[in-house]
């Protein structure tokens, strides 16, 4: 199977079950939305199925093969790339060295990586990314002085630099100008292309337009999951999340 | 003649704190027991050299031996984040040089003397040289390179690191044992610079001075740790009669700077 799939995954932090026997796939060429109140697990999710934590029950699976006991590098290696909720930009380095970070993890493997970063085909590569996510401009900034939104933007561009097979984005569209926002969506639309997209985001409206398949959770669990205009539907949905904040 | 022995132990102390520039200033590993691998490379040295090993494979030896004791101290300690790690970087000071002291053939407290000068002064002066020289130019290479990216990458996220492909705990490792090792080399050039050793000498108040020529020289250039070496080297000298109060006088300076230009003397503000 291409793509991702996680099978029955759960996790408990002391009494807590963040995240109980959640199943889900997704396929290149396909933009699953998860959806779900605040606490409802899909960061804790997220991070069981890049690597930052290890689920006490379940497997995740990458273009079919068993990662749930990989290490977090290695995943990303394997093309599994993700952005965080709380931006992490390099804040020292160029908003072109940051992309140059994942460009260079295929050397990085090597006993000693001595050889210089700063090849004439990464470069052209970083300007291509960077120019995806509009910030050719921004290029020789330091990271650290970029307004949050283009730190978003520069995110999704170090993710997009892995080749990923499956790309994770976490509120990537939070805190972000309508514009900005349509922008990110765009580069999600082009980069499903070559991978399967998990994509969390709290404006549900301009989300659900861009999934191909939603799946909504609450309190650890799945509580539906199928086509966006069937769930928006799901009086469970409705109750559980969407009541308040449908309009959004 | 005094500023042949000043500028030989100004190049030490600037081989040193680019090695340690390596540790702290790329990878962001604040380590308060360099000193001890210096001296283990000097401790090294000086016990093979009295039991008839040559000076070149004697100092090699002593950077192999700093090194892996880098290597194996750093993949404990550095699952440590920020203050453990300090934390645990001065434990392991205090350690070696209770071996230097206790362990019967290296002489207690009264160290070991009689080291050589293989080459004599001059000759020490030109090893310093190329100490120096080749030091700076592994810092720059690395600081050009995949590894060095990776380094800093780790050093301003771990997280973020991970995420786009880098393996942060063998990096962390890795620029760990490579600024040892250097620290070891550095260790039997002082040696035989020095001629006498005692434990004393590679104590936590060497380790403090190390990381105030990194800090307030600029931690992660190049410039940086040099400045930093001649100005507290050169103050050491200058101000060796009030030996005791040395210390004082970097904390003052390191605070001072700290305080009005936290990225060091010739550091970029970022």
């Amino acid at each position: 199977m291409s793509g991702l799939a996680v099978q029955g995954v759960s996790k408990a932090f002391g009494g807590l079950q963040a995240v109980a026997d959640v199943s889900l796939a997704v396929e290149h060429g396909q933009v699953l939305g998860l959806f779900g109140p605040n606490g409802a697990g899909k960061t804790t999710l997220f991070n069981l199925v890049a690597g930052l934590l290890r689920p006490d029950e379940g497997h995740v699976l990458l273009e079919g093969e068993d990662i749930t006991r990989l290490p977090v590098h290695r995943r990303a290696q394997r093309g599994l790339a993700r952005t965080f909720q709380v931006v992490k930009p390099l804040t020292a380095l160029s908003v072109t060295d940051n992309v140059m970070v994942p460009l260079a993890h295929e050397r990085l493997n090597g006993w000693l990586p001595l050889r210089g970063y700063r090849t004439a085909a990464r470069e052209q590569r970083a300007r291509v990314l960077l120019e995806r996510v509009g910030l050719r401009d921004q290029a020789d900034a330091p990271a650290g002085s970029l307004p949050l939104g283009m730190k978003k933007r520069l995110e999704v561009a170090r993710a997009l630099a892995l080749d990923p097979r499956v790309l994770l984005l976490d509120e990537p569209l939070a805190g972000l100008s309508l514009q900005d926002a349509r922008l990110v969506l765009d580069v999600v639309a082009t980069a499903r292309e070559q991978a399967g997209v998990i994509l969390i985001e709290h404006n549900v409206r301009l989300a659900m337009a861009a999934c191909d398949k939603a799946v909504v959770m609450e309190a650890g669990g799945v509580i539906a999951s199928g086509e966006p205009d069937a769930i928006k539907r799901d009086p469970k949905v409705i109750e559980a999340y969407l009541g308040e904040g449908s309009d959004a | 003649m005094y500023v042949l022995t000043l500028v030989t132990l100004l190049l030490i102390y600037a081989a040193l704190a680019l090695s340690l520039n390596l540790i702290t200033g790329l990878a962001g590993q604040v380590t308060l027991g360099h000193a001890a691998f210096f001296g283990i490379g000097a401790y090294t040295l000086a016990f093979l050299v009295a039991h008839g090993l040559g000076f070149w494979p004697a100092l090699l030896a002593g950077g192999v031996a700093a090194g892996v004791t880098g290597l194996l101290l750093g993949a404990i300690s550095l699952r440590l984040r920020d203050d453990f790690l300090a934390i645990a970087t001065i434990a392991i000071n205090f350690v070696v040089v209770a071996l230097f002291l206790y362990l019967p053939f290296f002489g207690g407290a009264f160290g070991m003397s009689g080291i050589e000068a293989p080459f004599g002064d001059t000759g020490t002066l030109i090893v310093a040289v190329v100490l120096f020289g080749l030091t700076a130019v592994l810092h720059e290479v690395i600081r050009a390179s995949d590894l060095g990216l990776a380094l800093i990458a780790l050093r301003e996220s771990e997280d973020a690191a991970g995420a786009l492909g880098v393996d942060v705990k063998r990096f962390k490792v890795t620029a760990f044992s490579l600024g040892t090792a250097v620290a070891g080399v550095a260790g039997g050039v002082y040696a035989v610079y020095v001629g006498v050793i005692h434990p004393h000498d590679f104590g936590f108040p060497l380790s403090v001075t190390l990381l105030a020529m990194v800090a307030i020289g600029g931690m992660g250039t190049f410039r940086g740790p040099i400045a930093g070496a001649i100005v507290l080297g050169g103050f050491a000298q200058a101000f060796s009669f009030i030996h005791n109060y040395q210390l004082v006088l970097y904390g003052l300076l390191l605070a001072l700077v700290m305080r009005y230009r936290s990225q060091g003397l010739l550091g970029r503000r970022e």
